[in-house]
């Protein structure tokens, strides 16, 4: 079976499952109906498309900083969001939420600029430092949001944002989600053009690629997916980073082929990671990014000790 | 046509290459031979728009490098690089199809496919085709990466060391495609190369460099003699005729 059909069985069959784990009882009739619509269904989507955006973002990122070891949760476009999310909130609180975003985008954009253009001038020869930087980097955006969100009285804000959570997910209040998955998809268009990035420079070159405008692109695609997600339910760390190091390490790197792995992939373990959380202290839930914190270190240790399987 | 006028380029306060002025003939192998660091890839990078020109000027045909678009380019002339920097998980076969690239940007058509299984054909790659590049020795990506410029089916190719790592056998298949491609089909083929015996046989035109500098140029039996080797190499190795074919001592 392709690899794609059993992730997407898999990704169904959690999808299920994650309806009907909850603390409220599932009756029959209207009730049901309404606790689904309200709060099991939009939760759900809004996992589903987070995992797949941070994912699909995650790899992107890669490409873009030829550096397979960067995240943007981490390096610095994630913290870009939510700086520009406090901003908002501080001088512009009676913003329209579509403007907020924007902001929010363009911080993260600009975060996100910085952070290549500092991985540019690191030496190629070693990837650790770059995501040894891009964490430091992050982590100096970060504590300004703290800073700022100190002085502006605002600290139980910014906890919503830094940490990733769903348990607040209801209907009206995910939807700017949909974005981000449209933003996503579309990303699928130039699949080629960052599989040929991927390649390097001069192979790159040789073959016309436009690089300053995939390069726009995908830093685009990237901020807006990761400012609606910090936004909506808070960043979320690993998913970007290990899962498209999975999929290359078995399916290689011709994206056009792995990007809609990936993304199934990232959502299948978003998924998993948040039914692990209710379910774990029933009937309190663990935060996804606790959950996901786990997980992901024992899957990255696994990731270093296993030798690359991409040959037949 | 590829022109090349009063071209210099340098890194700080270190010239590279000195007020190279050339022109390479459309149709025909021309080998670009000279000892290390003369500037050969150089001057091959500065063609295939790898790195900014610093002063002078390149024309392709029509198309002035550092103006002229990179995909309109990307049609007409492809560089192998002397040293392949793919870093990318990609099957052979994946790697070959990229070359069509600048054709369908992203949405290959039939043609497309018929070129890139005409290439791993040509390139003797079938058994390989689903192979990750970095499980191939040294030969077969080289022969990969060949396929892939192949593909790319343009009317000059610029090939930096080709024939690294390519056995005996390959390395003949090799020139005598770039031949037959030039002599039937017109193509334009640029290629450095380090044993002059190759040059000999092989080549149309040969030019030479040698510190930055242009050097001899012209037609294999008529420079490459005892004196160029001594004045291009340092090197006393003497070229001997037999049947009517140059040998090189080694
Ligand atoms: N990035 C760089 N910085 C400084 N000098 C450089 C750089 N790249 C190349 N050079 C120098 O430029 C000169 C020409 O290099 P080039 O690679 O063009 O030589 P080449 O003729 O291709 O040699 P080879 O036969 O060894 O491949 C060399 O002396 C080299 O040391
Ligand atoms: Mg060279």
């Amino acid at each position: 079976m392709r690899p794609i059909a059993i992730g997407l069985a898999a990704l169904l069959a959690l999808s299920v499952l994650s309806l009907f784990v909850g603390v409220a009882e599932l009756g029959a009739g209207d009730e049901a109906w309404a606790l689904m619509t309200i709060s099991r269904v939009p939760r759900l989507m809004a996992v589903l498309i987070t995992g797949a955006g941070l994912a699909i973002c995650g790899s992107i990122l890669q490409v873009l900083v030829r550096n397979r070891f960067v995240d943007p949760m981490t390096v610095g476009t994630g913290q870009g969001a939510a700086l520009g999310i406090l901003l908002v909130t501080i001088f512009l609180p009676s913003a329209p939420v579509l403007v907020k975003m924007a902001v929010a985008s363009a911080t993260a954009l600009a975060a996100s600029v910085g952070f290549l253009l500092i991985a540019q001038r690191l030496p190629p020869t070693q990837p650790y430092l770059v995501a040894l930087v891009g964490l430091i980097y992050g982590g100096i955006i970060g504590a300004g949001v703290t800073f700022v969100a100190y002085q502006a009285d605002l600290l139980q804000f910014i906890d919503i944002w830094t940490q990733g959570e769903f348990s607040g997910v209801l209907q009206g209040r995910y939807e700017l989600l949909w974005l981000a998955a449209g933003v996503a998809a579309l990303s699928y268009l130039a699949a080629d053009q960052f599989a040929i990035l991927g390649m390097g420079r001069t192979a790159s070159i040789n073959l016309g690629l436009n690089y300053g405008q995939v390069m726009l692109f995908g830093l685009i695609a990237i901020s807006v997916v990761s400012a609606l997600t910090v936004v909506t339910v808070g960043m979320i760390p690993f998913v970007g980073l290990i899962v498209p190091n999975l999929v290359s390490r078995i399916h290689g790197d011709n994206l056009r082929r792995t990007l809609p792995l990936i993304g199934c992939s990232g959502a299948a373990l978003v998924l998993g990671a948040d039914i692990l959380g209710r379910l774990l202290r029933y009937p309190f839930e663990i935060p996804v990014g606790t959950v996901l914190g786990i997980l992901g270190a024992v899957l990255f240790l696994w990731l270093l000790y296993r030798p690359a399987r991409h040959a037949r | 046509m590829i022109s090349v006028s009063d071209l210099s380029y340098g890194y700080r306060d270190t010239p590279i290459l000195t007020d190279i002025t050339l022109e390479i003939p459309k149709g025909g192998v021309t080998a670009l031979i000279g000892p290390n660091g003369a500037g050969k890839s150089t001057l091959l990078s500065l063609i295939a728009r790898l790195m900014p020109l610093q002063s002078g000027r390149i024309m392709v045909d029509e198309l002035k490098i550092g103006t002229c678009a990179s995909t309109d380019l990307a049609q007409r002339l492809s560089i192998l690089p002397q040293v392949p920097e793919i870093a990318a998980r990609l099957t052979v076969a994946e790697l070959v199809a990229f070359g069509r690239y600048p054709y369908h940007k992203g949405r290959p058509g039939a043609e497309d496919l018929a070129q890139v299984e005409t290439a791993i054909e040509v390139f003797d790659l079938q058994a390989l085709a689903h192979r990750s590049l970095d499980t191939l020795s040294g030969g077969q990506r080289q022969r990969a990466l060949l396929a892939m410029i192949y593909a790319q089916d343009t009317d000059y190719m610029l090939l930096d060391e080709p024939l690294n790592n390519l056995d005996i056998a390959a390395s003949r298949a090799l020139m005598q495609l770039l031949r037959q491609m030039a002599e039937t089909h017109g193509r334009t083929i640029v290629i450095v190369l380090h044993d002059i015996n190759y040059a000999a046989a092989y080549a149309d035109h040969i030019v030479t460099m040698k510190e930055g500098h242009l050097g001899p140029c012209g037609a294999p039996r008529d420079i490459v003699t005892d004196a160029l080797l001594r004045d291009v190499f340092q090197t006393d190795a003497k070229v001997r005729r037999l049947d009517g074919k140059m040998l090189i001592d080694v």
